[in-house]
């Protein structure tokens, strides 16, 4: 970094692939949006164009506000996207400072076994995962959504949190013990401040693919009370006739809350992710 | 009172036996210090006593209660950590602060405590800062505060010098010299540097391999050595020790002659070739290797004598001197390195 610092050439280089780059990964987006905004016909004939007074249009707005109960499915996501991050951090952060912290029978054989979990995919058991439901009653009600994205998300959270909880100092760790605080206070006080990094790291590689997901919710939550932003935007998509306005108004309307949790981690995720590189 | 005893203390880590055996008595009020070469389990005994470690059987106790299973925190102990280990993100008074607020005492009695410690360590200045706005030596004296204001029956410290540099060193090591005297509270003190332990302790444990090699007052430890080890352990530079062979016929295998108690002498039994010269201006170190008769029975690491001069002295490298001793100032020891009394 410092020899780049002192380079021009190669600042200038650097910021350029970023900028690229940058331009490339938000280009989709950038022609979603304003696609959204436009007429039907624009959309098809000027797909670039930004909207101008003639093309300006609102109706895929319109359609999806009107359409279906946009709100409800909004807040279904909402809902199963920050009850999962909030349990995986939960039990994952407890289940890595177990891990990490005790000397116990079958320490290492619980980390592989949980390690497992992150190379075998979730959906390889969605029968069973339906099975399972069915027979506790809990198919299409958002707790189905809710356990199987934390059962997902828990692999990676214990072994990305186990690794982060211990490089804190042990010596820190004995400080709070002789200082009168509890097993729970030293969880909580001392050891998940400082894997905050972490913390935020795993949040946002689950929060994405909860959002985004369509597998589970029309497997185990299809009915219209508990249907979740993804599936329902899917009413715009038929088999003969897309109607696009609704499908890329709804496609923005659904970015917003994810860029926004996003924007709440992201210093805490940069931290996360160039710790290891920069220590 | 006893402020701690040890009774046949053990400890093992699976199969790895770390403490063997360990009995030591700690006086009210005494400044002990353990020392010994590094790896040797001084940081398992004093985990031990603060109870982060369980021993594997033996007695602890701590001003007359057995503590073997009462809880670090409830134990009257307080540790300050090699590393400092301060709660990076509270600052300097929140750090002093957090075992009186755990302990559930009163604002008024926490304020005026960390008042207190601060204005002994000179912190005052600093209360409001995070650990990672501290130099080296301030983070260690808001370890050595949060030790204080617990006002423990026991300090225990743990290597608290060794990540600062040498003039730092010095100046904390008087500091908690001076802390001793005023607070007068029994504290423990582990380091495997001997000039630490000389300096500082009324009494020394010298450990080696999980085992008490000596017990007793730096001078005692200095001047009567109870076997090889701790003679060589002690003192800086450190003993010579020489082939008995032609020196003495009582049955010792090796001779122990401190650096400072070898003296330049035309008649002396013994030759040695210098190899270097330290000048410190006060003292002169000389070090050299055998030559002349005894040349033979001392090679390799056998054969290097350090000598320790007084004033400065015009010595050229490749000079051959003669040197001798006072009778009473050599120590004779056997093949086991065991102390031979003559
Ligand atoms: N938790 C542990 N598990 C296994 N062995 C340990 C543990 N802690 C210390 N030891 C071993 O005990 C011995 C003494 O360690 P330690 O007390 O830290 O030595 P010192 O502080 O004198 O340098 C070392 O050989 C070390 O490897
Ligand atoms: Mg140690």
């Amino acid at each position: 970094m410092s020899s780049a610092r002192k380079r021009p050439f190669n600042t200038l280089a650097m910021h350029g692939a970023l900028i690229l780059y940058t331009l490339i990964a938000l280009f989709p987006v950038f022609v979603i949006l304003i696609n959204s905004f436009k007429t039907r016909k624009k959309i098809f004939r000027e797909p670039l164009a930004l909207p101008d007074a003639e093309s300006f249009s609102l109706v895929g707005y319109q359609t999806v506000l009107k359409q279906g109960d946009f709100f409800l499915y909004f807040q279904n996501s909402l809902i199963v996207t920050v009850a999962s991050l909030a349990l995986v951090l939960l039990f994952g952060a407890m289940a890595a400072f177990a891990l990490s912290e005790y000397r116990f029978r079958g320490n290492l054989l619980m980390g592989l076994y949980l390690a497992l979990g992150i190379m075998i995919p979730i959906r390889i058991g969605t029968v069973a995962i339906l099975d399972l439901m069915v027979s506790t009653g809990l198919v299409n009600t958002l707790w189905a959504l809710i356990l199987v994205y934390t059962a997902q998300g828990l692999p990676l959270a214990v072994f990305i949190l186990s690794e982060f909880m211990r490089q804190v100092s042990n010596d820190l760790k004995d400080a709070a013990r002789i200082d009168g605080l509890s097993e729970y206070t030293i969880f909580g006080r001392i050891v998940l401040p400082l894997v905050r990094p972490a913390l935020a790291t795993v949040a946002v590689f689950n929060m994405i693919p909860i959002w985004n997901d369509l597998w589970f919710p029309l497997i185990l939550a299809p009915a219209e009370e508990v249907k979740t932003l993804t599936l329902g935007s899917q009413v715009f998509i038929g088999q003969f006739v897309t109607d696009w306005n609704a499908v890329l108004s709804a496609l923005s309307m659904a970015i917003l809350p994810v860029l926004l949790l996003y924007v709440i981690f992201s210093r805490q995720l940069i931290r996360g992710l160039t710790s290891g590189a920069v220590k | 009172m006893t402020a701690l005893s040890l009774n046949s203390v053990n400890k093992s880590f699976g199969p790895v036996e770390v403490l063997k055996d360990i009995n030591i008595e700690v006086e009210e009020g005494e400044f002990t210090v353990f020392v010994g070469p590094s790896g040797c389990g001084k940081s398992t005994l004093l985990r031990l006593i603060a109870g982060l470690e369980d021993a594997s059987s033996g007695e602890i106790t701590i001003g007359g209660d057995l503590v073997n299973h009462v809880p670090p925190s409830k134990r009257g102990i307080a540790m300050v950590f090699q590393s400092y280990a301060l709660y990076p993100h509270l600052n300097v008074r929140g750090n002093m602060s957090l075992a009186l607020k755990q302990e559930g005492q009163s604002k008024a009695v926490i304020e005026e405590r960390v008042a207190e410690a601060s204005r002994m360590l000179d912190l005052d200045a600093y209360l409001d800062r995070f650990p990672s706005e501290l130099s080296g030596g301030q983070r260690q004296r808001v370890a050595i505060g949060r030790a204080i204001v617990r006002q423990p029956k026991l300090f225990l410290f743990d290597e608290p010098l060794s990540n600062l540099d040498a003039a730092l060193r010095m100046n904390t090591r008087l500091e908690i010299a001076n802390l001793h005297q005023a607070l007068k509270t029994s504290m423990i003190y582990v380091t495997h540097d001997q000039t630490e332990a000389m300096t500082l302790a009324d009494k020394i444990v010298v450990l080696r391999d999980g085992r008490v090699e000596q017990v007793g007052s730096p001078m005692e430890l200095y001047n009567n050595p109870a076997n090889r080890f701790v003679a060589g352990f002690l003192g800086a530079p450190a003993m010579n020790f020489l082939p008995a062979g032609l020196l003495a016929d009582n049955g010792a295998s090796e001779i122990g002659i401190r650096p400072e108690d070898l003296r330049l002498d035309a008649d002396g039994p013994l030759t040695v070739q210098v190899k270097h010269v330290e000048r410190l201006g006060g003292d002169t170190n000389l070090i050299g290797r055998l030559s002349g008769p005894m040349a033979e029975a001392a090679q390799g690491e056998a054969g290097q004598i350090t000598v320790r001069l007084f004033g400065q002295h015009e010595i050229t490298l490749g000079q051959e001197l003669r040197l001798g001793y006072a009778a009473e100032k050599a120590f004779y020891f056997d093949s086991e390195g065991g102390r031979l009394k003559v």
